[in-house]
């Protein structure tokens, strides 16, 4: 097959690489123009971070998770205290919200993840409702409802990211590295065991198949991906407060996930972006905002019920050729 | 267990059963197969056949020895059976539909890790064996033809190299040519030493490639008999219904 009709057959597989092409411009436009759509692009580079850590565990390892906005929340958390309240450095305070909310994720997914479906739903739910619950009732640590201000902006020693343009570029490198990890572990031996383990449990562990010892890999690495978002939220906004991480977080990431096409590489991304940008597109609509704003995510989901990504249909397939 | 082994035996299964619940779908069976060996198992629905073949790779909780090669077969530890070389290929072919066809292939091989060019000899063969899979490689899975998709399980299941194969119900859902192309080369693979144990409804198309049958009934085994025994219809029913 010829190199050129497997970057076909990619984008076929995945058109959300092709979407993000056509994305760029709009990218590029905000960035030059700049204004309150740059502090848009940096929650939707933030929230992509976040689902595409998401998707590997609900994506392509097909298990269920209401909860990952916890390891969100202790990561962001730790460093909001960290560095507001004691001087850390803001990279070292992130160091150790990314440790603390693996730690969390370790001890809350190992008997967790043996349940399944709908009763592995309702136990993810209950880890992020006790994690807001904490982020209101620990008052003495967190303020409660109050929050935490005067979070440093991101940096390390004397250089910072101060400018919205210059933390626009940061989130989204930062963003597309993590796309990238995603896509490299879609493809690796490890990815391709989340893939049989989401078709047929039974079917995994009868070619060898470790489900459980996979199951946990696959939230941890998720979880790696909401600690991190959790903790650029706080350092991009220099504010902190419960709600960030409350069930709102639950149900816009969900949106992102369906909507950019979930089990797909760039498409929860893709889907982060439309979902942040869209309030904004519609917002002269002012009292008819939130009509429209349901109508435009139920007509994507009944002409694309796979997400952004199965707009493949769009084009004709192309025969397959014997080899690989 | 090394007299079973040095006794020609490939598997030995005593007192094996198996719940769902308090279900006792499987009560204690006790069974053998051969080196080099096709057993088949025939019974009615229900009759436990899926569950025993469960029960055999730790897929289900269960009581009961399951001796392969001479070692105890780990207790519900499907990964340890499957290292072993005692490989099933499920009712339902639980093929990955979203993955390649080369993607399920390289699946069956998991536990060879990085041997590449051991990855590459294995494909060659599987391909060599079914043909139609070598024109569908790039192909997904899920948008093969029904017997596509049982080659594709039996290939996945060679691909991991194994000692013996569990096969349940490889004709379920098929057209009888494609069903008969599939029991061809189970007895080309069997010839070739092979063992197998084939869970099957269609009991003529079992009797034909079969060394010996156990006949299941409500969760046990009533009759372990020789196919070349069976001269009509009205035989295997009666070993059907008692």
């Amino acid at each position: 097959m010829s190199s050129r009709a497997s970057i076909w057959d990619e984008a076929r597989r995945d058109p959300a690489l092709l979407l993000w092409v056509l994305a760029a411009p709009l990218v590029l436009y905000v960035f030059i123009t700049g204004g309150y759509l740059i502090a848009v692009l940096h929650f939707a580079a933030i929230y992509a971070i976040f689902v595409t850590g998401l998707n590997i565990f609900m994506g392509y390892a097909g298990q269920v998770s209401f909860g990952h906005n916890a390891f969100a929340a202790i990561s962001g958390y730790t460093s909001a205290v960290l560095t507001a309240k004691h001087g850390w450095e803001p990279l070292a305070a992130a160091g150790l919200g990314l440790c603390g909310a693996l730690a969390c994720a370790l001890i809350v997914g190992y008997p967790t993840l043996r349940l399944r479906g709908h009763y592995l739903a309702m136990a993810t739910l209950a880890i992020g409702l006790i994690a807001y619950e904490v982020a209101v009732q620990w008052g003495s640590v967190t303020q409660g409802y109050m929050g935490i201000s005067g979070i440093p902006p991101l940096g390390i020693g004397a250089w910072t990211v101060t400018s919205d343009r210059a933390l626009l570029v940061l989130l989204i490198v930062l963003a597309a590295l993590a796309v990238l990890a995603a896509a490299g572990i879609r493809r690796s031996r490890l990815g391709r065991a989340f893939v049989a383990i989401a078709g047929s449990e039974d079917a995994a562990r009868a070619l060898g198949i470790d489900v459980a010892h996979y199951k946990l890999i696959a939230f941890l690495i998720s979880a790696f991906y909401a600690g991190i978002a959790g903790s650029l939220f706080v350092h991009a906004v220099g504010f902190v407060s419960p709600e960030v991480y409350g069930l709102h977080m639950v149900v816009l990431t969900f949106t992102m996930l369906y909507v950019g096409g979930i089990g797909t590489v760039a498409g929860p991304a893709l889907g982060a972006m439309l979902i942040a940008l869209l309030p904004e597109t519609i917002r002269s609509l002012s009292d008819y905002q939130d009509l429209a704003y349901g109508a435009v995510l139920i007509l994507i989901l009944i002409y694309a019920p796979g997400g952004l990504a199965s707009l493949s249909r769009l084009w004709p397939p192309r025969r397959c050729t014997g080899a690989a | 267990m090394s007299d079973t082994a040095s006794a020609g035996r490939i598997l030995e299964v005593q007192g094996l059963s198996a719940r769902y619940g308090h279900v006792e779908a499987l009560r204690p069976v006790d069974l053998y197969v051969g080196n080099g060996e096709l057993v088949a198992v025939l019974g009615p629905n229900g009759a436990g056949k899926s569950t025993l073949m469960r029960a055999l790779m730790g897929l289900v909780p269960t009581q009961g020895r399951v001796h392969f090669r001479g070692s105890e077969v780990p207790r519900h530890n499907p990964a340890a059976a499957a290292a072993m070389g005692l490989v099933l290929v499920p009712e339902g072919r639980g093929i990955f539909g979203p993955m390649t066809v080369a993607d399920n292939l390289e699946l069956g091989a998991y536990l060879l890790k990085r041997d590449k060019a051991e990855l590459a000899r294995r494909h060659e063969r599987v391909l060599s064996l079914f043909p139609r899979l070598q024109e569908r490689r790039a192909q997904v899975a899920g948008s093969l033809s029904g017997g596509e998709q049982q080659m594709l399980a039996v290939g996945r299941a060679l691909m991991s190299q194994p000692k013996m194969l569990l096969l349940d119900e490889p004709s379920l859902g098929l057209a009888p040519r494609i069903t008969e192309e599939i029991l061809e080369k189970l007895a080309v693979l069997n010839r070739e030493g092979l063992s197998i144990m084939l869970v099957e409804q269609k009991a003529p198309l079992a009797l034909k490639l079969a060394r010996r049958v156990y006949v299941m009934s409500v969760g046990s085994i009533a009759a372990e008999i020789d196919p070349r025994t069976i001269k009509s219809h009205d035989e295997l029913a009666r070993f059907y219904l008692g």
